[in-house]
């Protein structure tokens, strides 16, 4: 062990210019480069909706999306995301209105204590935005249970968790379904007139 | 002071299936723990930690970590040397270790810097010289050796509380039985997992004011330990709670950061955060204590209980604890749901160099619990009973009282049983079910709070103040700490019913010792009913004085007025109304500002017994539980995989049944858990009880078995059962609109009800927890041979 292991200068030669966006805005910011995301959106960003509950990737409580995919921000290092689109929990909702995810883990008390919640909504929207790019999507209880696989809840027993989900998976789909069913509706008049 | 009765009703906020009225703002990132909270110019605090089990300190060298560059103080032990306790009769801490380590991470000295890394870094450049004693890491090992005493001031060696207690005629009894089922049974140890690690922060002012937010679920005893240990007086410290990612016992007394960011404030001038990694939580502890039981029971040939005769030694780590009332507790919580003719225990609680033990959900009547449910099992079984029917039989019955003179209000534990007997089919599938899948069943009860304080005081052990806006708004300023099992909904809930307006309506103002009354903390189980009554006494007091307000200019009794719905109307003519807004404004023209206060003490008359101990685990009203689990075995491997939960849990009134299935699901799933997955304990080391040295490997002794929550198994969502939750209503005259706990009974008899289930499909019992595959391999094959020899 040295003395003097960790000094402000070293740390200040080893800041890196990171690019990225982050919830649809563009960011520059200089990071450590030892930093990690978890690191860089709380400390540094003030984005403290993100949570660190084990900081070694056990625990899935800062899980964030990268690109739509979750990864473990704790285990992500800040200049990874370089170059691509990070979404946090301050990000799902629009415009005030909450995410029907959101919406539907407040309604079905799916939230006891809320620190793994940003997580479990972050790796709940992952699966919900896997399922709807599929052509004949199905909402499955099984499916939703590997999708927060990585999350651990000690509050809940996942039961509302889970139901929060399921409830909100279907109703994006039914919505996207009659969005379709109105764009069809539409095309066909257009096409249909002479 | 007298009590308000309730105004006429609409239709009811209390019992209606809400969520939690601020629950988007955990949704949405909003919401603040403590590690949220940033200050200007704040410092960041490292502790250091002992690598050894038992030490004396020789000598602590700070010189090297104050020079380094971003340090600015470092805190030894001689600086906070008073002792201190959560409980005041047993005060065997210190802040930071001024002579003696006795566990692997106990806190020793402490740094202030500009970062976590500079702390940290700085923490290594404290040289520590320690004179290594022997480890004392089983119970076994610390009482065969006295005269290694964990605490030199201790008066019993390393004995820190012995209980024995007894009523009637045990042998006598015993002798009488028809049946006497012998059983030993060992409970592992167990940890909270709460996922926010323990945070705290101190503020000195410019007056000298010291504010310490933390991530605590006691703020009021924290203020109490913090003004001792300091030596500061209540008044010049402030103590908020801001929310906390669950605690479930585990951030139920003082810590050591909390010290420590409150001396580093002072020292620096300058705000300091302390912010537990994921480890120094499991160092922390104060989890589940293992157990140590021999139980024999006696029953008659119809199943009727005559004596209950408990040994126990419980496994208390380094320090005292809650290990006083624990100790209590794991004998007197056994009196109900049933009636023993007779009972005695002896419950001896020892001393050992690991993380200290102490309260998790279920506090010191999990263990007793799970032995006494399957001495019930084995009865049912030798004397040809359905466990459920053996159960009735014993059932001890409403306002009644234990043999151990606690009296039982209302009871839905018949109920409950009827209820998970009807879901998971029990009579068309118990002992039915094909080889490999069972079902087993146990009951339970807790209490809703200690019927006294920690400390001894004639003081309420709850208050509530609310105040009324002439916008309509209310405000509830209460102490509870709501810690996720939502303590200021159940605040919301009742203020609203009580005033007529919207939960959204309420804000309640909790835990920050500047503004709120004191209320006692988030621990027993104790706050929908202390809590909820003081609050129902205010809100009853200021709906009092609106009702009469408007009666006035309607020209009515206050009889007539009906507060619902944001409105004031016309109980006699629902077109007569005003706006609650306007009724407040009515009621402060008539009485001025409009503020009122209620407070909660327990009842002290017909609540216990008076002979010394009988006060400990008395409750003003008792929670009733029962479980059925259903398990599949794999005899190749020894797996056992729980499948399904009922739990039917007698809460006295649901206030908010959507939070009261959230506590039901959330226990069955903790129980289930440390049933067959955690484990929290050190490496096997130390004397033996014969002396011996056990081989450990230099260095290991003492040190966690499980530090991370990878190693420490917690189900995720892929091992979690299907939890079906049921709540029965038994409303308890003491309780807000009837209501009891929710939040620590329906953990308890989950554990017994799933070995049990594993009985019941294999036909083996595992009587030393956890279910781990090994032994139940292990027990599946010494059946074998012995059916094989036979």
């Amino acid at each position: 062990m040295s003395d003097r292991p960790c000094s402000a200068e070293a740390c200040a030669r080893a800041v890196v210019l990171c690019r990225f966006h982050l919830n649809g805005e563009p960011v520059v910011t200089a990071v450590p480069s030892h930093w990690t995301l978890l690191e860089l959106l709380r400390y540094q960003l003030g984005l403290y909706g993100t949570k660190q509950g084990c900081d070694k990737g056990d625990c899935g409580t800062c899980t964030v999306r990268l690109d739509g995919e979750p990864v473990l921000s704790c285990l992500t290092l800040a200049l990874e995301v370089d170059g691509h689109a990070v979404e946090t929990v301050e990000g799902l909702g629009v415009g005030g209105e909450p995410h029907p995810l959101q919406a539907a883990f407040a309604r079905l008390g799916a939230a006891q204590c809320g620190f793994c919640t940003p997580g479990m909504l972050m790796s709940g929207a992952a699966y919900i935005d896997r399922l709807a790019v599929q052509d004949h999507p199905q909402v499955s209880r099984a499916d939703i249970v590997a999708a927060l696989g990585g999350n651990l809840c000690r509050c809940t027993g996942y039961t509302k968790i889970l139901d929060a989900v399921e409830q909100a998976a279907r109703e994006i789909l039914q919505r996207s379904a009659a969005l379709d069913d109105a764009q069809a509706g539409s095309c066909a008049t257009e096409v249909g007139e002479p | 002071m007298t009590q308000q009765s309730s105004g006429p009703r609409g239709p009811g906020i209390v019992g209606g299936r809400h969520g939690k009225p601020d629950a988007l703002d955990a949704m949405t990132g909003v919401a603040k723990f403590t590690d949220d909270l940033v200050l200007p110019r704040m410092l960041h605090a490292k502790i250091l930690r002992s690598p050894h089990a038992h030490a004396r300190i020789v000598r602590i060298d700070t010189a090297r970590a104050e020079i380094l560059e971003g340090v600015h103080a470092v805190v030894v032990g001689a600086e906070m040397p008073m002792r201190y306790g959560i409980i005041p009769w047993t005060p065997d801490e210190q802040a930071l270790a001024a002579d003696k380590v006795r566990y692997v991470g106990d806190a020793v000295a402490a740094v202030a810097a500009v970062s976590e890394e500079v702390a940290s870094a700085a923490c290594q450049l404290i040289q520590v010289t320690y004179e290594v004693l022997p480890a004392l890491t089983t119970p076994e090992a610390a009482l065969a050796h006295p005269e290694n005493r964990i605490h030199e001031a201790n008066r019993h060696g390393n004995v820190t509380k012995a209980v024995q207690l007894s009523f009637g005629d045990v042998e006598g009894q015993l002798a009488a039985a028809d049946l006497v089922v012998e059983g030993h049974y060992q409970f592992h140890g167990s940890t909270h997992g709460a996922l926010e690690p323990h945070c705290a922060i101190g503020h000195l002012d410019a007056r000298g004011l010291l504010t310490v937010w933390s991530s605590t679920q006691v703020p009021h005893y924290l203020h109490r330990e913090l003004s001792k240990v300091l030596g500061i007086p209540t008044h010049q410290i402030r103590v908020i709670q801001p929310l906390v990612g669950g605690a479930f016992g585990g951030k139920s007394e003082p810590f050591d950061l909390e010290f420590v960011v409150a001396r580093l404030a002072h020292k620096t001038g300058r705000p300091v955060k302390c912010l537990y990694t994921r480890e120094e939580v499991f160092l922390a502890h104060r989890g589940r204590h293992p157990f140590d039981m021999h139980y024999r029971t006696g029953f008659t040939k119809e199943g009727k209980i005559l004596a209950v005769d408990a040994k126990s030694v419980l496994d208390g780590g380094a320090y005292s604890s809650f290990g006083l009332v624990t100790t209590y507790y794991s004998g007197q919580l056994l009196g109900s749901p049933y009636a023993f003719q007779s009972y005695r225990f002896d419950s001896t609680r020892v001393y050992t160099n690991k993380p200290a033990c102490g309260p998790k959900r279920g506090h010191g009547s999990v263990q007793p619990r799970f032995a006494i449910e399957v001495q019930l099992d084995k009865a049912a079984r030798a004397l040809g009973i359905d466990p459920i029917e053996l159960r009735r039989r014993n059932f001890i019955g409403e306002n009644s009282q234990t043999i151990n003179e606690f009296h039982i209000g209302s009871s839905g534990f018949l109920e409950c049983l009827a209820m998970v007997e009807e879901a998971s089919g029990w009579k068309q599938r118990w002992g039915k079910l094909p080889r490999g899948r069972g079902l087993g069943v146990a009951g339970s009860t807790y209490i809703s709070g200690t019927n006294y304080c920690i400390y001894p005081t004639e003081l309420p052990q709850s208050g509530v103040q609310i105040c009324l806006d002439r916008s309509g708004r209310v405000r509830v300023f209460a102490g509870t700490s709501d810690i996720g099992q939502g303590s200021s909904t159940m605040l919301a809930v009742l203020t609203a019913e009580e005033l007529g307006v919207e939960l959204d309506d309420v804000r309640v103002i909790a835990a920050d010792s500047d503004l709120c009354p004191v209320d006692l903390g988030a621990y027993s189980s104790r706050v929908t009913l202390m809590a909820g009554n003081a609050c129902l006494h205010a809100a009853r007091d200021l709906a009092a004085k609106v009702r009469e307000a408007v009666a006035t200019k309607w020209e009515c009794t206050k009889r007539d007025v009906l507060l619902a719905g944001r409105r004031a109307q016309r109980l006699d003519n629902p077109d007569m109304w005003m706006p609650i807004a306007d009724a407040f404004i009515l009621a402060e023209c008539a009485f001025g500002t409009l503020g009122a206060t209620g407070s909660y003490q327990t009842p002290k008359e017909g609540v216990h017994g008076a002979y010394r101990g009988g006060t400990i685990g008395a409750s003003p009203a008792y929670s009733f539980t029962a479980h059925i689990a259903e398990v599949s075995v794999d005899e190749e491997t020894g797996e056992v995989t729980v499948e399904q939960i009922w739990c039917a849990h007698d809460c006295g009134k649901a206030l908010s049944p959507v939070l009261v299935e959230g506590q039901i699901e959330g226990s069955c799933y903790m129980g289930a858990g440390e049933t067959v997955m955690e484990s929290h304990g050190v490496m096997p080391s130390g004397l033996k009880a014969d002396g011996q040295r056990r081989d450990a490997g230099p260095g290991k002794e003492g040190l966690l078995a499980a530090s991370s929550l990878l190693d420490y198994r917690m189900p995720t969502t892929l091992d979690t059962p299907e939890l079906h939750a049921f709540i029965v209503e038994k409303p308890d005259p003491r309780g807000p609109h009837g209501a009891k706990e929710a939040g620590e009974g329906p953990l308890h008899s989950v554990i017994p009800a799933i070995c049990n289930a594993i009985f019941d499909a294999v036909g083996v019992r595992i009587d030393a927890l956890p279910v781990a595959p090994e032994k139940v391999l292990r027990a599946l094959r010494e059946r074998s041979r012995e059916c094989n020899e036979c």
